[in-house]
């Protein structure tokens, strides 16, 4: 005997996709609920946690923005092993202009996305026009490339760093300025990818010659999708410095490139949400690893590989799923 | 060059690696005329309509559009002067309905300075010209996702990608290829009618006889060359094109 598994919409889900929707309480919920929750719940987080678990609500929503930055660029079209890129050049535009210009941190924080973010896309510039793989080895390339760049020429404090960077006013400054940015980018990039623009970025990596052939220049579409991710990932850089009081060479770490992929597809990728709830899954994780030592990686691993076997959509689209239908076993003639 | 010709090649020719996929090609294209390419398989039909519209870099020889020299201009500012194309492989976004499909061709520079700066409402130009090819408003074809649709429509959708631009010249590449006879009769009129707004046409087919039936005039290719040029019947008598086709000696 033969089964199929069959999917339905749920009734409230096709109540809720019209107007209709604001006939009644229910439906209301049933649509704000979703959104609702990320929202609350990281605004409220940073009121209930202890010292040491707001550091890591930080780092998740450090994580989740390196993540979404990653997921737009993959939703471009662009495969990129190198956030650590965005993130270190944002991280060293910051440092620069708070320690040798004596910029404020508040201002040096968006001059440092864009000025991070348009360095990154004019890094990258020349390599647009390559596709896949190719692309995602120059990326992965470059910031491995600046770290012996600035052990040589010994630049901005060379092996060094800068330190004594000036901090946020603030502890609460800090938490809600990163969880603020999280909270709209997801939302506010998400509406982008929506829009008949992010039609055209997403078109770009389904098939670039049918895009080509609409008389639209890819790669300025390209460039301009670079940009707005890179400078997302900068501004997380940026953000960082002010943190830690500290920039140096281990912003351009391998970390801030692997981890945020990891996030999203664990999370799910083509969602900016999935990435989200990839980085609240997969950081907390790794805090709550260190107590075990030195296995601890092995069992992050293990974690990973698992995640990926069982669940190869991601958890969002599970949930998303499982969210708004209903599923059963059907026989097949 | 003959006055009123919108479209010429001059003595194209490329290489790809050792082999010369275009050998000397030459043919004018005249304002409002349904110009025929043909040929048998691996003739060039499909490089000669690359080599046009700038997807392929040609050896030598030159493109010349509205008399001015586009050869060597890349691909999406020669859509922009008003030469569109659909492509042999269907290549849509399958997860997106057919009518979102259209919005990549309306989000073009090329319609923007078409409508003097206004794109108005997308989605609903969209279905205006999924219409127009035989999307049936009533059976809400048009909001089906393109993965369900069958090739006839993915054949419509592609042509409807291509006029959406509001091009001078369309270039289709084997439109009717993969289609049944009823399919091909409900396209033709939609192209009598694109000649009928003034567009010039380039049809590149193996289906002759419903192409005979449209064209003013035909090009044959035969391993990159142009073998025969003229109306349809006078090109079929000639003996180098039954050479090639049937490949006897006549």
């Amino acid at each position: 005997m033969e089964r199929r598994k069959e999917r339905i919409d749920r009734g409230i889900k096709v109540r809720a996709g019209d107007v209709f929707a604001l006939c009644s309480w229910r439906e209301m919920l049933y649509l704000l609920a979703p959104r609702l929750i990320p929202v609350l719940g990281f605004l409220l987080l940073p009121l209930v946690l202890d010292n040491y678990w707001q550091k890591v609500l930080l780092s998740v929503a450090a994580f989740a923005l390196l993540a979404i930055s990653w997921d737009i660029l993959a939703q471009s079209g662009m495969v990129s092993l190198g956030q650590a890129l965005f993130f270190g050049l944002g991280a060293y535009c910051s440092g620069v202009l708070t320690h040798t210009f004596g910029c404020p941190p508040l201002l040096a924080l968006p001059a440092a996305a864009l000025l991070g973010g348009l360095l990154s896309t004019l890094c990258l510039l020349p390599v647009l026009r390559l596709r896949g793989v190719y692309f995602s080895m120059v990326t992965l390339i470059i910031p491995l490339m600046l770290v012996r760049v600035i052990e040589a020429t010994k630049i901005f404090g060379g092996t060094e760093g800068l330190s004594g960077i000036a901090p946020l006013p603030s502890k609460w400054v800090e938490l809600y300025l990163i969880v603020g940015a999280l909270l709209a980018a997801l939302f506010g990039f998400r509406r982008l990818l929506d829009s008949d623009y992010g039609l055209v970025l997403k078109a770009i990596k389904d098939n670039d010659r049918s895009v080509i052939n609409a008389g639209i220049n890819i790669y300025w579409f390209k460039a301009q999708a670079l940009f707005i991710a890179s400078s997302l990932a900068a501004l997380t850089g940026a953000y960082m410095t002010h943190v830690y009081m500290f920039v140096g060479m281990p912003v351009f770490a391998l970390d801030y490139s692997i981890l945020p992929i990891a996030a999203a597809v664990v999370g799910g990728p083509g969602t900016l949400a999935g990435a989200t709830v990839g980085a609240v899954i997969l950081v907390p994780l790794s805090e709550v690893l260190r107590g075990i030592g030195g296995l601890r990686i092995v069992f992050y691993g293990l974690f990973l590989v698992v995640f990926i076997v069982a669940l190869p959509e991601g958890i969002f689209h599970y949930i998303q799923r499982k969210y708004h239908q209903v599923e059963r076993w059907v026989e097949v003639q | 060059m003959a006055a009123g010709a919108l479209l010429a090649l001059k003595a194209l020719n490329k290489n790809f690696g050792g082999i010369l996929a275009i050998n000397d090609l030459s043919f004018e294209l005249a304002e409002g005329e349904l110009l025929g390419l043909i040929g048998p398989n691996g003739s060039g039909k499909t490089t000669a309509v690359n080599l046009i519209t700038g997807f392929v870099k040609p050896s030598s020889g030159a493109v010349v559009y509205r008399d001015r020299d586009i050869t060597g201009m890349p691909p999406y500012a020669i859509v922009r002067l008003g030469i569109s194309r659909t492509f042999q492989m269907v290549k849509p976004f399958y997860q997106l309905p057919a009518y979102k499909n259209m919005i990549i061709p309306l989000y073009s520079p090329r319609v923007k300075q078409m409508t003097g700066g206004r794109y108005g409402d997308r989605d609903a130009v969209a279905l205006d010209l999924l219409e127009e090819v035989g999307f049936e408003r009533d059976a809400q074809v048009a909001y089906k996702s393109a993965a369900v649709l069958p090739q006839g429509y993915l054949k419509r959708l592609e042509l409807a990608k291509a006029i959406a631009l509001k091009p001078d010249v369309i270039i289709l590449d084997e439109l009717f290829s993969g289609l049944s006879l009823a399919e091909v009769a409900s396209i033709v009129p939609i192209i009598e009618r694109l000649r009928l707004e003034g567009k010039s046409i380039i049809m590149i087919e193996h289906r002759l006889k419903e192409l005979f039936r449209i064209a003013d005039r035909v090009v044959v290719l035969n391993f990159g060359q142009k073998i025969a040029e003229g109306r349809a019947q006078e090109v079929m008598a000639s003996d180098a094109v039954k050479k090639a086709y049937l490949g006897v000696e006549a």
